[in-house]
């Protein structure tokens, strides 16, 4: 059952504040992530407050680096359903898991940030694994 | 709402991923909840069986690059089949 929306605004504001697109229908989904082209980063939001805790200011971190992702969009699991479900479709062989990130170029998932990747780690080294995959993946102006 | 753990009352590893081998042949793979004296209780558990014939570090491996595959939304590994839990994100394969 989705949390309270109330609750769940902040974590909502602190990732779209970042400029990220939030997705909240699978319509939005296909609309943004079918046929997608360059460089995108998919940040599946969540109320964990142990691994989305630390994933949410890592993403804010890590869009500070010199290369980014082209696009930023944000789906909300537990919340949007409907458009978490698509999101995942696009995500080939990885299994749900949130909060995570996947990076994709050209429709592909190059790189995936699962919750284990994030439970109990720092914001900073959490980011630092971002732009390392920043620079490996979209390093060349995608 | 940033910030770093806060599970007051709960077990130090209540929400981590861990992996949970056993004294047999399967191991699970899941988000640990919590644990009494009758076992563990995780969340979203993969369970590999050694007879399946992947091997118990392949199938770890294959978790940790592509998450897990959940065969339970809930499920108590007994307690006198533990023999050591581990966070999958430490795991070294």
């Amino acid at each position: 059952m989705p949390y309270n929306p109330a609750l769940v605004a902040p974590m909502r504001t602190e990732v779209t504040q970042l400029g990220a697109k939030e997705l909240t229908t699978a319509t939005e989904v296909d609309a943004a992530l079918g046929d997608q082209k360059g460089s995108m980063l998919v940040f599946v939001n969540s109320v964990c407050g142990c691994a989305a805790g630390n994933a949410r200011p890592a993403l804010a971190l890590a869009l500070k680096h010199s290369v980014v992702p082209r696009q930023v969009v944000t789906v909300f699991a537990g919340q949007d359903l409907d458009a978490v479900a698509r999101a995942r479709q696009y995500f080939g062989e990885y299994q749900p898991s949130s909060p995570s990130m996947a990076l994709l170029r050209d429709g592909e998932v190059v790189h995936f940030v699962h919750r284990h990747q994030i439970e109990g780690r720092s914001p900073q080294t959490i980011a630092a694994e971002l732009a390392t995959a920043f620079d490996r993946f979209f390093g060349a102006a995608v | 709402m940033s910030g770093h753990v806060f599970h007051p009352g709960h077990a130090e590893l209540h929400g981590i991923t861990v992996v949970v081998e056993t004294h047999g042949p399967l191991t699970y793979v899941g988000r640990y909840d919590s644990e009494d004296e009758q076992g563990v209780l995780m969340l979203d558990v993969g369970i590999h069986d050694v007879a399946a014939g992947v091997s118990k570090e392949d199938y770890v491996r294959k978790s940790a690059k592509f998450g897990i595959q959940s065969d339970h939304k809930r499920f108590v590994v007994p307690a006198a089949q533990v023999a050591r839990i581990t966070r999958l994100g430490e795991m070294s394969l």
